[in-house]
């Protein structure tokens, strides 16, 4: 346990505890399904407060690097590290720092928003006081207070997805990580969510990694990945990127890096 | 992660349960009615059919409801353990299954609990079935109704635990169907549920053998000797071999080295 965290500690800077880290550190993420090589050589890192959108095209890897960093399936080679810790090693520890929104809708509609999130802290292990505490807090900051009692089943599609955002946050991670989030949400819906993402990174200090295939929500303010085929093609603050693309746009850059005509 | 922490999250996958279960109470009672027609008229209609000898645990002539009853008991657990991995299979669908793996307790751990969570509806479904058999001439001694919950809680995880197992290795919801049809009826009807097996003996010895080797069998006579306050050396040993063989398994299908999911992502 110390030993993993002097290690940590190392690569997070002198002397730091696991807890100051870097959020998150991918380095050297190679995976491939039989023949097919999902993610090839794959390297970046999340500091503190960053929020970065994750951009590519469908089939681009987005959903493979999702499973590895969430350990759905471990990763073979490289390494993925949360907050100093291993997520194949101290899968534990790693998870635990964690917050996920998945791109599939995944309360259970049976139960009401206030058991949903009950759920979810017992999972983590916190007390249920202590549970009620958090919950109310993270719920409210999504506007949704007044809907705690209702089955989750009578909420539109766009509040589904800010209760799953208050429950990533219930066990108050410093890391989020949201896989194309706005899928199928209306205009309204979308915007409130990357308000929301880009206040929390702000205000809180989280770290968001935010996978889209829509160039519209990469903001002049995010950083941002490109992935393309497996492979990083470019990476740092958007203006950036752009301008090392000799680009006028993220559109066009998107355009420039990967050759293909983007959404 | 400390002690405390794994009984909040069992407690937790418990309680979930139980509200999704409060919540589909008609769920429920339509897991009782297949078992109640197979007693009430099946058993009825074949009552003078089946002559049925005096066998172990019984010291008389028994009716032939009072013979399938522990039978039908099985069916409950088999049907629920089925049922809850078609629940699993279906969370898997929806994304809820995600959340449970992603949160931090080990892997082995969430999947016991949410057996444990399965057993425990189960066991309650068996126990509102042997109440309604008692008014149709089922009538177990009253410890009888005590010594059976060990047996119970027992087959009812060695068959979650096979619906575990096969819902780490279904991909979809589709093929539930083929599980009906080639775990369930087969298990189901391979076995000492419906007929003592010394009649399947006299008819076919192959068959004989294969309900031998079923671990069904074993659940059903476990419960049977239960009922009537006797312990069945066999049937346990079989029964707990089962268990720890379908849970090994599915943990191994669930495991994020080696597991399916891993060689299965690919295809997706």
């Amino acid at each position: 346990m110390l030993a993993v965290k002097a290690e940590a500690a190392e690569q997070g800077g002198a002397g730091a505890p696991a807890e100051e880290a870097p959020p998150l550190v991918v380095e050297g993420l190679s995976h491939s399904f039989g023949e097919r090589q999902a993610l090839r050589n794959v390297s970046f890192r999340l500091n503190r407060g960053d929020r970065t959108m994750l951009l590519g095209l469908n089939g681009a890897g987005k959903t493979t690097l999702f499973s590895l960093i969430t350990r759905l399936y471990n990763h073979r080679s490289g390494s993925i590290r949360i907050f100093g810790w291993e997520i194949k090693d101290k899968p534990s520890e790693a998870l635990a720092r964690l917050g996920v929104v998945f791109q599939l809708a995944t309360l259970d509609l049976e139960l009401s928003v206030a058991q949903n999130l009950f759920y979810h802290a017992a999972l983590h292990g916190l007390p249920r006081r202590e549970a009620a505490v958090r919950l109310k807090r993270e719920i409210e900051r999504v506007g949704l207070t007044d809907r705690l009692r209702e089955h989750a089943r009578t909420l539109s599609g766009g509040q589904r997805r800010r209760v799953e955002i208050a429950r990533a946050l219930v066990h108050q991670p410093k890391l989020l990580l949201l896989d194309e989030p706005t899928v199928g949400l209306d205009v309204a819906s979308r915007q409130f969510l990357l308000d929301h993402v880009r206040r929390l990174c702000d205000e809180r200090g989280i770290a968001a990694l935010w996978a889209t295939h829509l160039i519209d929500e990469v903001d002049p303010g995010a950083r941002v990945i490109v992935l393309h085929q497996g492979r990083i093609l470019a990476e740092g603050p958007v203006p950036e990127v752009i301008r090392r693309a000799n680009a006028s746009s993220m559109r066009e850059a998107f355009d420039k890096l990967t050759g293909e005509r983007g959404e | 992660m400390t002690p405390i922490h794994y009984v909040r999250c069992l407690r937790g996958i418990i309680w979930r349960e139980a509200l999704r279960f409060l919540n589909q109470r008609g769920r429920f009672l339509a897991a009782l009615v297949r078992p109640l027609v197979w007693l009430l008229i099946f058993a009825t209609g074949f009552r003078f059919v089946l002559g049925v000898s005096i066998i172990p645990p019984y010291q008389t002539y028994i009716p032939y409801q009072v013979y399938i009853a522990p039978g039908l008991i099985g069916m409950i657990l088999m049907f629920q353990g089925m049922q809850s991995s078609l629940s699993m299979v279906w969370d898997r669908e929806t994304g809820s299954m995600r959340t449970l793996l992603v949160s931090p307790l080990p892997r082995w751990y969430l999947l016991t609990s949410k057996l444990i969570a399965a057993v425990i509806v189960s066991v309650l479904q068996a126990y509102v079935f042997l109440f309604i058999a008692y008014f149709w001439g089922v009538h177990p001694p009253r410890l009888g109704y005590l010594t059976v919950l060990p047996a119970l809680i027992l087959a009812g995880m060695m068959l979650s635990g096979l619906g575990l197992f096969l819902s780490s290795v279904i991909r979809q919801l589709e093929n539930f169907a083929g599980v009906m049809n080639f775990v369930i009826f087969p298990m189901f009807f391979a076995s000492s549920a419906l007929y003592p097996l010394w009649t399947v003996k006299q008819a076919n010895l192959k068959l004989y053998y294969l309900c031998m080797a079923n671990p069904f069998t074993h659940a059903v006579e476990l419960i049977r000797f239960a009922l009537y306050e006797k312990f069945n050396l066999e049937a346990f040993a079989v029964v707990a071999g089962s268990l720890v063989v379908f849970m090994t398994l599915a943990i191994l299908g669930y495991d994020p080295g080696r597991g399916l999911i891993a060689r299965r992502a690919g295809t997706e």
